[in-house]
């Protein structure tokens, strides 16, 4: 007080020209301006950084060397190869003859042999299998097939083997890469758009070219379902009771206090309770998206117990009030009133407590769902639930994890469609908020 | 509100459903050295068999046996991948909790190479010795045993070049730590003379060998306990750096690393399987002979992993990398007669 008054020293001059005192003052606040602009400038360099990252190792794996040739199975090499046990490699044996035929007859100008085919190819015997066994009317006609060369193949396709680099390497001879240039220019070997890794399952660690991310996506999605199915009801419930109806008491402010720790529990412990309870304890199946909904349901819960009660806390009291003055019962006036004006922010949080557990990978380690797990779709909703299933940022880690270059790529392009679902479900977030949200 | 309803109503019916259907797919877990071989297999097995794709965790060998050890019952796994044999104490902590039972299948060696950075110092030849003299806690130098006190490898051996020491090993909680230790520590340790002037400085010969496992902490020497792309992209990140890998995994990014012969021998497939090449490793899985009936097609994978169509010579384990055992045969009619562990040592 003394010192303000010391200060306010009798005001000279007139309020037109800018004293001393007024020109540190705005230079004060420029200076803090451009601090801010700075600081959101490294901000967004960082993301540019990360973006042209993620899109430039990612993209690659969007494309995919495809080799396409006609071929022409026969019913007694068909009942051969199954006669098999490793009937998957007969059929590969098979389309390999074939494929040396053809291209003996179009008499390419290089030296070949079979061996050198079988290291274009990737693993294609499983698809030609699946194929002829659901169509069996189709033995002993010419099929057309799009089979996924090999990894070293691809690479060169996109640059990522050249011949310098193949010197050592067993799986490619640089010899073969003369081959493969014939095989492009005779129309073989193509660089194609890859559905197979939006739409397919994990593969072997040998087959990098038939690996895709569908099947842990749905993984995610019915995660997902549970997380929404549970959370939502339980967080809301708990919500409007502890900020409605509770008293105010040691025990709720016991419960308050607790809700706020647990959101900032780290979610890999979440993963070892989840083990212990669900699946020791309740005998769960393992690997499960069930379970692995039920964790990410406790470690939501917080997320939008908090983002509920601020959005019920924003409600002005003055419309209880009036709802509570025309005679609506506590309950009515919660219901009717209160929360459908606080529905816009409770979906926000509940989208963006949806988008973390979407993105979260450590409790999953713990509950079985990282490894060689995403293989086949689920045959109907209950097995959906309980079938063993990955996630899809499960999946990454997996695939950053193995030797082949192929994979490393193929986890950079399974980042870009899990960041493109997390925008979109923020997107859908933000719209929702845009559009419902009521002001005071 | 009422779609919500609905799914609730699914999840309630889907965990109904779960406690009486018994689980029909294998379930693996273990040595993240053995993960890829499995995984192949079990992508085989999925597209050659009428049963569904076993699910195959990674998570190191250690906790991959102890989760196996865990108990008889259909919420525990079936199969444990190790790189390296089950210990006496986890064969009785798998007794303790019912699992008695064990089928011990060999699936093939696996060989350890050290690599660096392909265009980094030429780091071509290395000894036991040399890691030894690089690494270890303490070492004889002078007729003395002191404080590792080495900072380049041109420092102990001529032949090496005058680069900072960086090697990048695997932390203990993998199967082939232990044999890091055993091949290369302990014959450095020995060939040294370290481990003889530690028994002539009062130590008891077990602490003396435990001595010359300790590796330095200053720094020069990180445990990795990641996967072998953690150990590759650390060396990309330091020139010097020098990695213990699993041999298919140098084999599938030879653009990027290049090997060290040990004690002379370049490690191939061929030298390993000879036995030439010193630093190898057998890598087994270990099947619960309780589950065998219960769970469907448990004996078929076992079977399937190590027929000769996939375990062989010839079969797509070696060509990504394995070692095969030139004892498969035996190995096949153990699986076959279900033959369990110590039954007739």
């Amino acid at each position: 007080m003394t010192d303000a008054s010391m200060d306010s020293a009798p005001v000279q001059g007139s309020l037109t020209t800018v004293d001393a005192r007024t020109r540190k003052r705005n230079a004060a606040e420029k200076r803090f301006k451009a601090y801010g602009l700075v600081a959101i400038m490294i901000g967004l360099f960082f993301l540019v950084v990360l973006a042209v990252s993620i899109l430039r190792s990612g993209i690659p794996a969007f494309t995919q060397a495809e080799v396409r040739v006609e071929f022409t199975l026969t019913q007694e090499q068909f009942d051969e190869a199954e006669s098999q046990m490793l009937k998957t490699k007969a059929y590969e044996n098979l389309f390999i003859a074939a494929l040396q035929s053809q291209l003996e007859e179009r008499g390419l100008e290089v030296s070949f042999d079979p061996a050198a085919i079988e290291r274009l190819l990737g693993k294609t015997g499983s698809t030609i299998r699946e194929h002829f066994r659901e169509n069996p009317n189709q033995i002993g006609t010419p099929v057309f097939f799009n089979l996924a060369a090999s990894s070293r193949v691809d690479g060169y396709f996109k640059g990522r083997v050249t011949r310098d680099t193949l010197v050592d390497s067993r799986f490619l001879e640089v010899s073969d890469l003369d081959l493969v240039d014939a095989l492009a220019d005779a129309g073989i070997i193509v660089s194609a758009f890859n559905w197979n890794f939006i739409t397919g399952s994990d593969s072997g660690v040998d087959n990098p070219g038939g690996a895709g991310i569908g099947v842990s996506v749905i993984g995610s999605f019915f995660m997902m379902l549970v997380v929404l199915a549970l959370s939502l009801p339980i967080g809301v419930a708990t919500s409007i009771y502890l900020e409605e109806f509770a008293p105010q008491n040691w025990f709720t402010d016991l419960i308050e206090v607790n809700i706020s720790n647990l959101a900032a529990v780290p979610s890999i412990v979440f993963g070892i309770l989840g083990l212990a309870v669900f699946i020791q304890f309740m005998h769960l199946p393992q690997s499960a998206p069930l379970v692995g909904g039920l964790v990410l349901t406790l470690m939501t819960l917080p997320t939008i117990i908090i983002s509920t009660r601020a959005s019920l806390k924003a409600v002005p009291p003055s419309i209880r009030e009036a709802a509570l003055g025309v005679g609506a019962s506590k309950m009515q006036t919660v219901f009717h009133h209160v929360l459908p004006l606080a529905a816009p922010g409770i979906l926000t949080g509940t989208i963006i407590g949806l988008a973390q557990a979407l993105g979260e990978t450590a409790p999953l380690l713990l509950i079985g769902m990282v490894g060689f797990i995403a293989r086949a779709y689920p045959e109907g909703v209950v097995s959906g639930f309980i079938d063993p299933n990955s996630a899809m940022p499960a999946q990454i880690y997996t695939w950053a994890a193995r030797a082949d270059a192929g994979f490393y790529e193929k986890a950079w392009g399974g980042i870009i469609i899990l960041l493109i679902f997390l925008l979109t479900m923020n997107i859908i977030a933000i719209i929702l908020r845009r559009r419902f949200e009521r002001r005071w | 509100m009422s779609v919500k309803i609905t799914v609730s109503a699914l999840a309630i019916a889907a965990v109904s459903a779960t406690a009486a259907a018994a689980r029909d797919n294998v379930q693996v877990a273990g040595s993240s050295t053995v993960l890829p071989y499995a995984s192949i297999v079990a992508e085989a097995f999925g597209d050659n068999t009428d049963f569904p794709t076993p699910v195959v965790e990674s998570g190191g060998s250690s906790s991959g046996l102890k989760r196996f050890c865990e108990g008889v019952g259909e919420n525990t796994i079936d199969v444990a991948n190790a790189s390296r044999a089950i210990r006496e104490k986890e064969v009785a902590t798998c007794a303790e909790n019912g699992v008695t039972d064990i089928i011990e299948v060999r699936i093939g060696y696996d060989g350890i190479v050290f690599a660096s950075q392909q265009s980094g110092p030429a780091f071509t030849a290395f000894t036991p010795t040399d890691i030894f003299n690089a690494i270890g806690a303490k070492v004889l130098k002078d007729g003395q045993i002191v404080d590792n006190p080495h900072n380049s490898w041109s420092e102990f051996n001529a032949d090496l070049p005058d680069a900072e020491i960086a090697m990048f090993i695997p932390g203990t909680k993998h199967g082939t730590r232990e044999v890091f230790e055993e091949k290369v520590l302990l014959i450095g340790c020995e060939e040294t003379g370290a481990m003889q002037a530690m028994i002539d400085g009062g130590m008891s010969e077990d602490d003396a060998e435990d001595a010359c496992l300790d590796v330095r902490q200053d720094g020069k020497s990180v445990d990795i306990d990641g996967d072998y792309t953690e150990t590759l992209a650390r060396i990309d990140a330091n020139n010097n750096g020098i990695g213990v890998f699993g041999l298919a995994f140098y084999e599938n990014n030879t653009d990027k690393l290049k090997v060290a012969t040990m004690s002379g021998v370049e490690p191939t497939t061929a030298s390993i399987a000879s036995g030439e090449y010193p630093v190898s490793r057998p890598l087994f899985f270990y099947v619960k002979k309780a589950h065998i009936g219960v769970i469907p097609g448990l004996k078929e994978y076992a079977q399937f992993f190590i027929s000769d169509d996939l375990a062989g010579p010839n079969g797509p384990l070696a060509n990504y990398g394995l070692v095969s055992d030139p004892e498969l045969a035996k190995t096949q009619q153990m699986v076959a007669d279900e033959k369990v562990m110590g039954a007739d040592m």
